[in-house]
């Protein structure tokens, strides 16, 4: 059975249909990519998985629990993690705090007044592992607005794994980097390939391939293609469309 | 600058066991401070009164801070749970046996309960919608004050509310909301240090990361607001002991702008004291500016628009300031570091 599912999903908004009838499902441990052009419908895919839009249709099942339509909090703490395309940290908090406050049981302990987070050192040392997994650990008391470009990415990362997620979702990892962030990113992703379930959003094609396991392929609302990057480099719709193909390129 | 104190990885000491700290170093100064107000206060034209004054307000602003400053939300009718904090106290005092700290409890439990019932309207807004919100439903309670003559004594207030024995004179009363202040003082540096105050500064940053990450904003703001309550009703009723009365007055729009400006201008967004600075601001130069002039509100509002115009992080911020310069000219006097000629060649 998929650790995660997509079952007939539509979604529109006002009489614009973003996506029609999509059905998705991604396996325990793998790398899955869902790619195509802009505009295509993969954020909005994105926001209706992990509970930022609830969809029109369908279901979203999570290990065959059903979790359509549940809050964005409540998804996050069935173990869906996921970044975002526009970054967004906590821009005044170093990055150790940023993963910190991640760490569940950072965040289960709630009101308790008499515990200290500054005493909490059980999640500080969760907190570290996870910088220095991701590369950040120079950097681990800077704040995360003066970090580059790359490493707040990085960071988006790192803040996500903080939750120990069962699926974590990457939106467009590689949005707005250079060719040696990008290389930087492909690493770290590969690092974390097979100790994770990731579904990375990505519309640079080369750099999907590199690390997908299976891609979809999504164009107007609808997936119009499904398998390996061996299988889909084959594929006359991707060849015919040079669907993900970089705009400079 | 910021309220915010940021955590260093691995590194004991400094702020990271401030943080952690029970008492610390300001909150002894505000004691002594505090303390022995009333041995001085005569002797530089204050008189003893003043000092419980200030002392309740430093309460109410200090909650209040755990909103404006903490969670960032710009709440303009915290009047209404003090007033309702100091209607409770009066009632419950005068109809219950005249026992001032279960009127106390009283007090606390209304305004943190009339907040409760305001955060079930607002913790889902944030900005100009939240500050309209809880502008809205401060008049409400203003109006019912206003108009429940029978219970509140409408315009002229709930009169009669005589002091209890054991804090008949001044200087007693100044040193029983001393000791409420001190406790406020410990309570909420605990809270905003622990995992919760650190939740209401996640939202304050971004609200849709926190809840990404997984908070419950609704509820961390909920209680931001109930507790902020509680603290003004808390605040309100120890007023009410020093009045010897309760007001609809101070639930009004512009008392509860009072609280506002003098957290603001005391530096509640950048300092954890701020609040207490600006308390402290606003009652001496009300009664000093009063004493002089009618229209001390007029100029009161000028001294508030320069702090915003010239220094929006108000009396905390001009100090934290004061003290990274003073620490950036020690950094400069040391000597310089001794460079290489070719690596200050080579390099750059």
């Amino acid at each position: 059975m998929a650790l995660f599912e997509a079952r007939h999903l539509s979604k529109r908004f006002g009489d614009r249909v973003v996506l029609e009838d999509i059905s998705l499902s991604f396996e325990k441990g793998q790398l899955s990519g869902i790619m195509g052009p802009n505009g295509a419908g993969k954020s909005t895919c994105f926001n209706v998985l992990t509970g930022h839009f609830p969809p029109d249709r369908g279901q979203v099942l999570l290990n065959g629990e059903d979790i359509t339509g549940l809050s964005p909090r409540k998804i996050a703490q069935k173990g869906v993690a996921r970044s975002f395309q526009i970054m967004s940290l906590f821009d005044e908090l170093t990055v150790l705090e940023n993963v910190l406050f991640a760490v569940p049981e950072m965040r289960r302990s709630g009101m308790n007044p008499f515990k200290s987070v500054a005493g909490d050192s059980a999640s500080i040392d969760k907190a570290v592992k996870i910088v220095e997994q991701v590369g950040l650990a120079p950097n681990i008391d800077a704040r995360s607005i003066n970090l580059s470009y790359g490493q707040r990415r990085a960071l988006e990362i790192a803040v996500a794994l903080a939750s120990e997620p069962r699926v974590l979702f990457l939106d467009e990892p590689t949005q707005g980097m250079g060719a040696e962030g990008r290389d930087r990113l492909l690493e770290l992703i590969l690092s974390l390939k097979r100790k994770f379930t990731i579904i990375m959003i990505e519309h640079d094609m080369d750099f999907l391939f590199r690390l997908a396991d299976r891609v979809s392929v999504i164009h107007w609302g609808q997936v119009i293609a499904q398998g390996t990057p061996d299988e889909l480099r084959s594929d006359p719709w991707v060849k015919r469309a040079k669907l993900g193909a970089p705009a400079d390129a | 600058m910021s309220l915010y104190t940021p955590l260093i990885a691995n590194a004991p000491g400094g702020a990271g066991a401030r943080a952690q700290a029970w008492v610390t170093k300001p909150m002894l100064v505000t004691l002594v401070l505090l303390a022995t107000f009333p041995l001085w206060a005569e002797h530089v034209g204050l008189y003893q009164y003043l000092g419980i004054e200030v002392a309740v307000w430093m309460v109410y602003a200090l909650g209040y801070n755990l909103l404006l400053g903490y969670t960032g939300l710009p709440a303009f009718g915290q009047g209404a749970f003090f007033g309702a904090g100091a209607y409770a106290y009066g009632l419950s005092y005068l109809h219950w046996g005249q026992n001032p700290y279960l009127s106390l409890l009283c007090g606390m439990l209304a305004g943190g309960a009339a907040a409760g019932l305001v955060g079930c309207l607002v913790a889902h807004r944030r900005g100009i919608y939240f500050a309209l919100l809880t502008i809205a439903c401060g008049q409400v309670f203003w109006f019912l004050a206003m108009k429940i003559t029978s219970v509140t004594g409408g315009e002229d207030g709930l009169l009669n509310i005589h002091r209890p024995e054991a804090l008949k004179d001044n200087v007693t009363l100044f040193y029983f909301v001393l000791v409420v202040l001190m406790l406020a003082i410990v309570l909420l540096w605990r809270l905003v240090h622990s995992p919760f105050g650190k939740a209401l500064q996640a939202i304050r940053m971004n609200e849709t990361r926190a809840r990404f990450v997984g908070y419950n904003v609704w509820l961390t703001k909920w209680a931001a607001v109930t507790l902020s309550g509680a603290f003004a009703g808390l605040s309100g009723g120890l007023l009410a002991i020093g009045q010897e009365s309760a007001y609809p007055d101070v639930m009004s729009v512009h008392s509860s702008g009072f609280i506002v400006m003098a957290v603001l201008i005391g530096g509640g967004t950048v300092s954890f004291w701020g609040p207490v600075l600006g308390a402290l601001v606003f009652i001496v130069a009300r009664d000093l500016l009063g004493a002089l002039t009618e229209t001390w509100l007029l100029w009161y509002g000028l001294l508030f628009m320069g702090v915003v115009l010239f220094q929006p992080e108000g009396i905390a911020g001009a100090f934290q300031h004061y003290r990274a310069k003073l620490a950036g000219r020690a950094r400069n006097k040391a000597p310089p570091p001794t460079i290489a000629p070719e690596a200050e060649n080579g390099s750059v």
